[in-house]
């Protein structure tokens, strides 16, 4: 049963403009701009969109901005505001062979064609806290090398050329669309990409990491991430062709896991795939580990790990969906608490009379023991 | 729908609708303070924004899917001389999507084709520049290996 209950407005407008003073801060200090969010946290922006699954880092920093930093709650925020948008249409297939690359490296090939770019990476960093950052230091201009970067193969077409990894096939069909109809399990693989896509970043990485352990283990090694930045083409209906309308930065990661062979096929090895708004490397790398865990059954592997589970992994890697089931648990149950009350009081009763009985019954056994 | 990208003119069109769509609003706002006669335009639709659904594809070759979706502002006029222009872009700036529109039927025209032209050819000299800078400082973080020769021989 629910019961209205009124009141708590002037409570509610009160708190709201609390945080907004408290969102503000220290007024002495400069307010921070979407401008400065987007160009200097960067990568808190990626997130906001991969996780919000909108692609627009001007309204992901505003949101970051509103949030006060609270990622879970931009990406709500951003994914919200989707809702209110008409959909115009769908574009071509983002092309990652021909995307303009910011950093791609192999742990397979150390000696691959275009080489290693290891472009504006952490990695070799001693993660030693910089105090020097402090302030608005003097930053150099990035050095260059001409040359450029070249079209660089793919790990999997290296591989491909001696058939050596399983290769994936276009039958034409149009992808199923979390957005637009209920989830049904089993999902298409496509449909388990676009969750992954938008699933949070950390339980994916946990997940993953589990693989790793031992639950539900492939053996993965890095062929490959990229990450750079994409065309976007879609089709004009009116003028019969399709143009480019910008580029998105995504992260792409082609794991490379150990082999499936079948009386008509030699061994090969097999692939889990990662595609990622934005510079997001290690969410790119959790989703191809996740990715191919949840091919097990198409591989006829035993399901023994969570992380192997599609309705598990994919009914909870949302984290809009998983802090609205969980923060809801903060909103007034008055009613529902007191029906609990009630019933705990009664069964408190009855387990006090049940003891008196036994005690009359059997002498000085215990309360506990009569109460089982 | 392929088959009209073999025309040339076509081509042209396509080329020129991709800058105007990466023209900044600095950059759109020179060309129309440098048009003659502001033009007469009506609004076929929008200047709106909504959203196209980005696809990937499995494995970056395979079948297509749904990777997540991006705002995108779009606009369709009409000058006075009857010609129609389309405008569409990535983001939520509908002024850029209408002037692109506005250019996009103003190319080859008289009363602005050369200023299309000369909008479009600096939107392309700021892309390559970009496109060349960028590649140049990835293509320093390229690994050099090396071999350290061990033992005697």
């Amino acid at each position: 049963m629910y019961v209205a209950v009124k009141g708590g407005e002037a409570a509610i407008d009160n708190a709201h403009r609390l945080l907004a003073d408290r969102r503000r801060g220290d007024r002495s200090l400069p307010a921070i701009s979407e401008a400065q969010i987007a160009e200097q946290l960067s990568l808190a922006v990626d997130r906001v969109m991969a996780e919000a699954s909108l692609y627009d880092p001007g309204l992901a920093a505003l949101a970051i901005r509103q949030a006060r930093g609270d990622m879970i709650e931009a990406i709500f925020i951003l994914r919200a505001y989707r809702t209110t948008l008409p959909r115009f249409g769908i574009s071509r297939p983002l092309d990652s062979r021909a995307m303009r690359i910011e950093r791609r490296v192999s742990a397979t090939y150390k000696d691959l064609p275009g080489g290693q770019l290891l472009g504006p990476t952490f990695d070799y960093t001693h993660r030693l806290l910089d105090p020097t950052l402090s302030g608005d230091p003097e930053v150099p201009e990035p050095s260059r090398r001409d040359g450029g970067v070249g079209g660089l193969a793919r790990v999997s077409d290296i591989l491909d050329g001696e058939s050596l990894i399983e290769m994936e096939a276009d039958e034409g069909a149009e992808p199923g669309d979390i957005t637009r109809m209920p989830q049904e399990f089993p999902l298409s693989r496509a449909e388990r990409l676009q969750s992954l896509a938008r699933g949070d970043e950390g339980f994916l990485l946990a997940l993953a990491y589990s693989t790793q352990r031992g639950y539900g283990r492939t053996h993965p090694f890095v062929g490959e991430i990229r990450i750079g930045l994409a065309t976007v083409e879609i089709d004009i209906p009116e003028l019969g062709f399709s143009v480019a309308i910008g580029e998105v930065r995504v992260t792409e990661c082609q794991m490379v896991n150990q082999f499936k062979g079948s009386a008509e096929r030699p061994p090969q090895f097999t692939r889990g795939y990662g595609l990622v708004f934005g510079q997001s490397e290690r969410k790119a790398m959790a989703m191809s580990l996740c990715d191919r865990a949840l091919r097990a059954a198409e591989y006829g592997e035993e399901i023994t790990a969570p992380a192997q589970d599609e309705e598990f992994v994919i009914s909870h890697c949302d984290n809009v969906e998983a802090t609205g089931f969980v923060e809801h648990l903060k909103l007034p149950h008055y009613v529902d608490f007191q029906a609990e009350l009630g019933l705990v009081r009664r069964l408190r009763a009855a387990w006090q009379e049940r003891g008196v009985v036994s005690e009359a019954e059997e002498g000085d056994a215990p309360i506990g023991e009569a109460a089982q | 729908m392929d088959a009209a990208l073999a025309d040339p003119e076509t081509g042209r069109r396509r080329q020129r609708m991709g800058l105007l769509a990466r023209a900044s609003a600095a950059e759109l706002e020179a060309a129309w303070a440098a048009l003659d006669v502001p033009p007469e335009v009506t609004d076929l639709r929008g200047p709106e924004t909504g959203l196209v659904m980005l696809t990937g594809r499995i494995g970056g070759d395979g079948a297509r899917f749904n990777l997540g979706e991006a705002t995108v502002s779009r606009s369709t006029v009409r000058l006075a001389s009857g010609r129609i222009g389309f405008g569409q872009l990535l983001g939520s700036d509908r002024d850029r999507a209408r002037r692109a529109a506005v250019f996009d039927a103003l190319a080859g025209t008289e009363e602005g084709g050369s200023v299309v032209e000369r909008l479009c050819a600096a939107v392309e000299a700021r892309l390559i520049d970009e496109r060349r800078r960028q590649e140049s400082e990835t293509a320093s973080t390229r690994v050099d290996f090396f071999t350290l020769v061990r033992g005697e021989d």
